[in-house]
């Protein structure tokens, strides 16, 4: 079972992300969970989305999770967010900064000594897509970090998922993914 | 002509999207409703469908659920395929006409996505909304994930359609565990849905001008007794054809419904019986225990809610020592409404297991692995001592000092 803890603001696109990561992954013949802790949540409150990936059906339904990676979409969020919570001795953090993984560890102590990755979902959905919807660039990171799939593979799989968009945004979203992809350290 | 839509062998979709597409493969005549969370995606997504061309029928978007249980009561009387979709407060307002449907043998679906009442004001989920629904007369039966969601809304138009059967009926899953929640899906065709669900066939339908007929007439004393005691028959006796439609459906797709479902039961010690995401939930916990702590841990549940499988849940548990009754609503005063009717169901065997109560989950709070677990180290303790050694009702997951009654 791999767990996958998404900490957004609402209306940054993290349940289309991890929709997406899941439409991507049940076409592999593997099971999928994707979820979100919602409450009253309007556009710009923190919440958190959940992905859980798994070859065999996915029974279990609670919301708690010690996630194996915690995906940060929103750069505030790595400070206000309770980011580490129910981490795991190796859980992998994959955090949208302009910052450096080495500037970003000495604001945040708390991440020192851990696996820290850094990308800017931010500038590089600006760039590409011309909004700040970092959650198509946070998918070319994880696949990069994770190795879950080939990024070729992973591509084609999200032009499926993205089909009822209009070519120039499937395009600038397949953008955003590459560079994210090459560009997370 | 409705147009077709191409679906993939194995689709991503939450509970409401499986509600939504459910009934769109249904092809309902009239769908009334007026959406609130966390069953408004099943309404928007079907207005979606229809606004699409997908779908041949009239949506009407009324002013409140009493109106909308009203169109539907209406639509079905003048002879249509109806349906609808709700929760929580929206299905309290049904209620007055819930039980006209019933009484008028109107076989309209409900999809009622599980969401706590206020007061305290929640969207989240728990089974208040479908506890207050089970003395309506509606068929009532549960799906826990949104899988079963789709396939039990297809089989909900099969059962309460079927000329023997003529009553409405109500698919119930959970609030966001289920309705918000994206899992892997296998949905049928459209061609494939729809034969399996077959058309409507109209009974006394008031647009039959040459044939007038009365809805819901004033009885009194004198009939309406036997008016609802004939109406209990039919709700009683629905219980064949439900089986018979699980086991059509099964040899359609290969998956299995019973109207109880047994998990690890063959030599189960102890159970837990539970409605919902829950029961799932309460798989992977018994599987765990089973494996890592060699307790003899199953599950039971009651698939079908309303009519109330007195017989078959009592064979199920019949061989334990110990059972849990997990309730997701507020009792009211009393023990949980699956420890009254599973100790009801058991007084009438020879099988005297101990059975406990524990209401949990009120308000969408989380029914962690670990609470599970608890459930069932205190019900290791029953068995074993073979009595009632921890109190009868206890409230599982709550924050504070441990509340509990009849210690």
């Amino acid at each position: 079972m791999l767990e996958i803890r998404w900490h957004s603001r609402a209306g940054q696109g993290a349940v289309t992300g991890a929709k997406g990561l899941g439409d991507v992954v049940a076409n592999t013949g593997k099971e999928v969970q994707a979820f979100a802790f919602y409450g009253s949540a309007k556009r710009g409150a923190a919440m958190t989305a959940y992905n859980r990936i798994d070859d065999e059906l996915i029974i279990n339904h609670e919301k708690f999770m010690k996630p194996d990676y915690v995906l940060v979409i929103d750069p505030a969020l790595a400070f206000s967010a309770d980011i580490t919570a129910n981490e795991k001795e190796n859980t992998k953090y994959i955090i949208t900064t302009h910052h450096t993984k080495d500037e970003l560890i000495e604001l945040i102590p708390k991440l020192k000594g851990k696996s820290v990755h850094v990308v800017d979902c931010m500038k590089i959905s600006m760039d590409t897509i011309g909004r700040a919807i970092p959650n198509t660039p946070m998918l070319g990171a994880l696949m990069k970090v994770s190795g879950m799939f080939d990024i070729e593979y992973f591509k084609n799989a999200m032009l499926k998922v993205l089909s009822k968009f209009p070519q120039k945004i499937i395009d600038a979203n397949m953008a955003a993914i590459t560079r994210a992809y090459s560009e997370v350290k | 002509m409705a147009e077709k839509l191409k679906l993939q062998e194995v689709e991503v979709w939450d509970g409401n999207m499986a509600f939504a597409q459910a009934m769109r493969q249904a092809q309902i005549d009239v769908v009334a409703a007026y959406p609130i969370t966390p069953s408004t995606p099943t309404v928007h997504g079907y207005a979606k469908f229809l606004s699409d061309g997908y779908i041949d029928g009239e949506f009407v978007l009324v002013e409140s659920e009493h109106a909308a249980m009203s169109g539907c009561v209406g639509a079905a009387a003048a002879g249509g395929r109806v349906a609808t979709a709700t929760s929580s407060q929206g299905f309290a307002l049904m209620i007055e006409v819930l039980y006209q449907a019933s009484g008028m043998r109107l076989p309209i679906v409900l999809g009622l996505v599980n969401r706590a009442l206020a007061s305290p004001l929640n969207v989240n989920g728990d089974h208040s909304d479908m506890y207050l629904g089970r003395d309506a007369g509606w068929i009532m039966i549960d799906a826990f994930n949104a899988q079963e969601a789709y396939d039990l809304m297809l089989m909900g138009f099969k059962i309460g359609e079927d000329l023997s059967v003529r009553l409405p009926v109500i698919i119930n899953q959970d609030g966001f565990i289920t309705s918000h929640t994206a899992q892997n899906v296998k949905p049928l065709s459209d061609d494939t849905a729809y034969n399996f669900i077959g058309d409507y066939k109209e009974v006394n339908p008031m647009l039959d001008f040459a044939k007038p007929i009365t809805y819901g007439a004033q009885t009194e004393e004198d009939w309406h007794f036997e008016f609802k005691a004939r109406q209990h028959k039919a709700l009683m006796d629905s219980s064949k054809v439900i089986s018979d439609v699980f086991e059509e459906f099964k040899s359609l797709t290969n998956r299995e419904y019973k109207r109880v479902e047994s998990y690890l039961m063959d030599d189960a010690e102890v159970a837990i019986v539970a409605l919902g995401s829950t029961v799932e939930s309460a798989v992977q916990a018994a599987k765990d225990l089973r494996k890592n702590r060699g307790i003899k841990a199953g599950v039971v549940a009651t698939r079908v809610i309303r009519p109330f499988p007195i017989k078959e849940v009592a064979e199920a548990l019949k061989n334990v020592k110990a059972i849990a009754t997990l309730d997701r609503s507020a009792p009211g005063g009393t023990m949980g409404m699956l420890f009254n009717e599973i100790s009801a169901a058991l007084y009438q065997s020879e099988s005297r297991p101990v059975i406990s109560n524990y209401i949990y989950g009120l308000g969408g709070r989380d029914m962690t692995q670990a609470d599970i677990k608890e459930v069932y180290a205190d019900i290791v303790k029953n068995a074993k001592a073979g009595k009632l050694v921890t109190p009868l009702q206890q409230f599982s997951g709550l924050r504070g000092p441990k509340l509990s009654f009849f210690n």
